[in-house]
């Protein structure tokens, strides 16, 4: 496989240039979701893009090598704990089920503000495992059997 | 002006869908499936929509592309030949369909219309008035999706986790990974 990757020299140095930006990017529109458009779900697809985008250009290995799904397995449900476990904490904190005014009783807002970043990152972490799951799962198939 | 872009991309999604239905190599299909999706995240760019723009580029345009052409790389990429006497049927479901989707489109308000249900109801002015007071982000639709239906983002999310999980399961981790008499032992 590296004579045909190595062929294409400006894909290569342009997935270079462009996978860090595209990563800074996906941090961006999941920290900067509050005030601009985007959020968890649009970060987490950006960001996996970046990921993806470097296993097409530089094989599969390399890739996992980078995110090993060993450890997607285990961010991916960590981001629905994430979020649920934010709903459980207004719920010990006396309010219901995600009442993020749980979280600052004195700011509702400072709260509010707190408990949407905090689910927006789990939104993020489930949405970014889960798309480089998947484009492992299907992209590893057809070659191992060789 | 913004009405001629508008024409324009909606002229070239119906080009877009018209060499879709026609093309036979589905690698070809994949990619212009991808354009359509760009295409149409434009148009929501000019709708104001903008986060809905950015989950059509992102997913539509690139991961669904991507998984498309993985999948082809496993099977056929070429489609099968539809038998002619199935033509006449399938012409006759896509225009029924589509008439039904005309109908039920007479029905809508105006694009914009000051007094559709959508402006006139008193939830309209709770979340694009109080939400900034109540949270203090500015973007609404961030505000409504994680704290006001909170609920409804956690279960996208819990289905997100249960789809890839379920993809998972079916592909398998690939072969490499597990050991020839593992299998054995798994069909016992």
């Amino acid at each position: 496989m590296p004579t045909l990757q190595e062929q294409h020299v400006v894909l290569r140095v342009v997935t270079k240039l462009l996978a860090p930006l595209i990563m800074v990017f996906g941090l961006y529109v999941q920290f900067h979701g509050d005030f601009g458009p985007g959020g968890g779900f649009q970060a987490g697809v950006i960001f996996a893009s970046a990921i993806i985008l470097y296993g097409l250009v530089f094989g599969l290995d390399a890739a996992r090598a980078v995110m090993p799904p060993k450890a997607l397995r285990l961010l991916a449900p960590v981001g629905v704990l994430l979020y649920g476990g934010t709903g459980v904490l207004t719920m010990l904190l006396g309010q219901n089920f995600l009442s993020y005014n749980a979280i600052d009783p004195a700011h509702p807002a400072e709260g509010q503000h707190l408990g949407i970043w905090a689910v927006e990152l789990g939104v993020g972490i489930t949405v970014a495992s889960v798309m480089m799951l998947l484009f492992f799962a299907f992209a590893g198939r057809g070659k191992v059997k060789a | 002006m913004l009405d001629g872009i508008f024409i324009a991309l909606l002229a070239m999604m119906v080009v877009t869908a018209l060499a879709i239905a026609r093309l036979r190599s589905l690698f070809a299909v994949a990619m212009l499936t991808g354009l359509f999706s760009l295409l149409s995240a434009c148009v929501f760019v000019l709708l104001d929509a903008v986060d809905v723009a950015f989950t059509e580029a992102a997913v539509g345009a690139g991961m669904t592309t991507v998984l498309f052409l993985a999948t082809f790389g496993l099977t056929r990429s070429r489609e099968k030949i539809t038998p002619k006497d199935r033509a006449i049927p399938a012409m006759v479901v896509a225009a029924l369909s589509g008439a039904a989707l005309l109908y039920a489109f007479s029905d809508m308000p105006a694009f914009g219309a000051a007094d559709s249900p959508v402006h006139q109801h008193p939830i309209t002015e709770k979340y694009l008035v109080t939400s900034i007071d109540e949270t203090h982000i500015p973007n609404t639709v961030t505000t409504l999706l994680a704290s006001y239906r909170g609920f409804d983002t956690f279960g996208e999310v819990v289905v997100i986790f249960t789809a890839g999980m379920a993809v998972l399961m079916l592909l398998g981790r690939c072969a490499r990974e597990r050991e020839p008499d593992q299998d054995r032992r798994e069909a016992d």
